[in-house]
C-alpha cells in the first residue's frame, strides 16, 4: 500500500508547497502583529470614534468565518471595488486581519499588565504619547506575551489549508492535485500531515520553553 | 513677584464625589510649600492636577503666568490640547510615592531617557547631566544597576534624579517616603533637604513627615475635605494652630496614631 518510490517522487513538490505555506503564515502573522497592535491602541484611544470603530471591526471579523472572509477578499472585492489581488495577497490579508483581532486581545492583556504608574511617570517626564508607547509601555508589555503570540503563530500555520479554497497552492491543495493526477490518496495526505507536524511540534516545544523562561521569578 | 503656580477656584469631582472643593493657592518661584492633612483630603489630587495627570473639574491653574489646562479664545477659555499641555508640562516635575522607575532600563537610562527623547539632548550630554544628578543623590556608582536590584531608598533617589534632570520650575513630591522602610526614610529626606537648599526650584511637598515639613518648608497648608483649612509659616501651623481641625490633627499625629481623620 505505502509506496516509498512514489513518496520520494512527490516529496520535492510538497516541500516546495510547504515553503509557500510557511511564508504565507509568516506574512499573515506579520499583518496580524501590526494590525493587532493598531487595534489594541485604538481600543484604548481617547477618541470615542476610534474606540468604537476598532470594537466594530473586531466584533465583525471575529463573528464571521475566516473562509468567508478570504472568499470575500479574493472573489467579491474585484467585483465590488475593482481591486484584483493575488491569492497569496488575499490569503495573508485574510489570515492576518482575522488573527489581528485575537492578537489585539493578547496585546491588551500585555498592555494592561503595565502598571498605571509607568504611564504617569512617562507623562511627568513629558514623553509624547508615541514615545510613551514605544519606549516605556511596549518594551514592558511585549516580552511576557511572546509565548502566547507564538501559539497563535502555530494555530495560524495550521489554518492555512483554508487558503486552498481560494486556489492558493499551499500544502493541502498540492496534495489534492497530486491525488487527482494519480488517484493515490494515502501517501500525499499522510505526508501533508507529517509535514505540518514536523513544523508545529518543534515550534510548540519552543513556545513551551519560552513560557517556562517567562514564568521564572523576576523580582521587581 | 509673579507666582510660579496659581490655582484659582479649582474643583475636582470623581462622579458625584467632590474631592477638591474650590481651592485658591499661589506658589512663589522657589517657594517650598508643604501640604499636610488627613488621608483622603485631596492632597495627591491637588498635585496631580498640576502634573496634568488629573483634569480639574472647574477653575484654572496658571503656570508661570500661563494657563495650564486652557487656552484663551478671545474672551472664552477652551480646554487646551495635548500640544499645549506638552509645552506646559516641561515646567513641572513629580516624584511619586511608589517611585515608578522604568524596570526595563538601568539607572543611567532611567535618568537619560527623557533628556534624550524629550529635550533632544545627545547621548553624551544627557549622560553627563544624568551622572551629575546621580552624584547629587549619592548613586553615581549604581549606573548599571536595574531598579529591581536597588533598595527602596535608592529607587526613590533615582526617581528624584530622573525628575530633577528635566530642570522643572516646580516639583511635586507626593509622600515620597511613605512606601519606604523606616530606616531608609532618612537618606531620601536628606537628598530633598539638599535640593531645597539649592533654592531656585519651587517645591510642593505633600507629606506626613511633620518634622521634616517644619524644617524645610517656607509655608505650610493644612487641607481637609478638599479645602484649605489653615495656612501659614511652619511655626504658625505647628506651634500655634488656630483651627480646631488642625489642632486635633496635630494632636493625633503627635500621639502617633494612624493618619486617618
Ligand atoms: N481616580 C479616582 N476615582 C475616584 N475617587 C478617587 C480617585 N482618586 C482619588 N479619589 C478619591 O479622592 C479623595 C482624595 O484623594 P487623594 O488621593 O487626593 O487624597 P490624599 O489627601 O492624597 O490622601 P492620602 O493621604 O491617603 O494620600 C479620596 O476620597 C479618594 O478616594
Ligand atoms: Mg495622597
Amino acid at each position: 500500500m505505502w509506496d516509498w518510490q512514489y513518496v520520494f517522487e512527490i516529496l520535492p513538490e510538497l516541500v516546495r508547497a510547504l515553503k509557500m505555506t510557511v511564508s504565507a503564515t509568516l506574512c499573515g502573522f506579520a499583518v496580524a502583529c501590526v494590525g493587532g497592535l493598531l487595534l489594541a491602541a485604538a481600543v484604548r484611544s481617547r477618541y470615542m470614534f476610534l474606540r468604537l470603530a476598532a470594537k466594530a471591526v473586531i466584533g465583525f471579523i471575529r463573528n464571521t468565518p475566516l473562509l468567508v472572509q478570504v472568499f470575500f477578499l479574493y472573489y467579491s472585492l474585484p467585483v465590488l471595488a475593482d481591486i484584483k489581488i493575488s491569492a497569496f495577497a488575499a490569503g495573508i490579508i485574510g489570515l492576518g486581519l482575522h488573527y489581528s483581532t485575537y492578537l489585539s486581545e493578547v496585546y491588551r492583556s500585555g498592555i494592561e499588565a503595565v502598571p498605571k504608574g509607568q504611564w504617569e511617570a512617562a507623562t511627568a517626564l513629558n514623553f509624547s504619547k508615541w514615545r510613551t508607547w514605544r519606549n516605556i509601555v511596549l518594551p514592558q508589555a511585549l516580552p511576557p506575551i511572546i509565548p502566547v503570540m507564538g501559539n497563535y503563530l502555530i494555530v495560524m500555520f495550521k489554518e492555512t489549508p483554508i487558503l486552498s479554497a481560494i486556489t492558493l497552492v499551499e500544502l493541502l491543495l498540492t496534495a489534492k492535485n497530486l491525488v487527482s493526477d494519480t488517484y493515490r490518496v494515502f501517501e500525499p495526505y499522510t505526508l501533508v500531515g507529517i509535514l505540518f507536524l514536523a513544523i508545529s511540534y518543534p515550534a510548540s516545544l519552543l513556545v513551551q520553553r519560552l513560557e517556562k523562561r517567562m514564568n521564572l521569578p523576576r523580582g521587581l | 513677584m509673579q507666582s510660579i503656580v496659581r490655582y484659582s477656584n479649582i474643583t475636582k469631582s470623581y462622579g458625584d464625589l467632590e474631592v477638591i472643593k474650590g481651592i485658591d493657592l499661589d506658589i512663589a518661584p522657589g517657594e517650598k510649600l508643604a501640604v499636610i492633612g488627613p488621608s483622603g483630603s485631596g492632597k495627591t489630587t491637588l498635585g496631580r492636577m498640576l502634573m496634568t495627570l488629573e483634569v480639574p473639574t472647574s477653575g484654572t491653574i496658571e503656570l508661570d503666568g500661563e494657563l495650564l489646562w486652557h487656552i484663551r479664545d478671545k474672551e472664552r477659555l477652551i480646554r487646551a490640547n495635548e500640544k499645549h499641555l506638552h509645552r506646559m508640562r516641561g515646567s513641572v516635575g513629580m516624584v511619586f510615592q511608589h517611585f515608578n522607575l522604568f524596570p526595563h532600563m538601568n539607572v543611567l537610562r532611567n535618568v537619560t531617557e527623557a533628556p534624550r527623547k524629550v529635550l533632544g539632548m545627545s547621548k553624551e550630554e544627557a549622560a553627563e547631566s544624568a551622572v551629575s544628578m546621580l552624584r547629587k543623590v549619592g548613586l553615581e556608582d549604581k549606573l548599571k544597576m536595574y531598579p529591581a536590584q536597588l533598595s527602596g531608598g535608592q529607587k526613590q533617589r533615582v526617581a528624584i534624579a530622573r525628575a530633577l534632570v528635566m530642570r522643572p520650575k516646580v516639583m511635586v513630591f507626593d509622600e515620597v517616603t511613605s512606601a519606604l522602610d523606616p530606616e531608609l526614610v532618612g537618606e531620601v529626606l536628606e537628598v530633598i533637604r539638599e535640593i531645597a537648599e539649592e533654592g531656585e526650584m519651587a517645591m510642593m511637598l505633600i507629606t506626613h513627615e511633620m518634622d521634616f515639613a517644619k524644617e524645610i518648608a517656607d509655608r505650610v497648608i493644612f487641607g481637609a475635605d478638599g479645602r484649605i483649612v489653615e495656612q501659614g509659616t511652619p511655626e504658625q501651623i505647628f506651634d500655634n494652630p488656630q483651627s480646631e481641625r488642625l489642632q486635633s490633627f496635630l494632636k493625633r499625629f503627635r500621639a502617633g496614631y494612624a493618619l486617618r481623620d
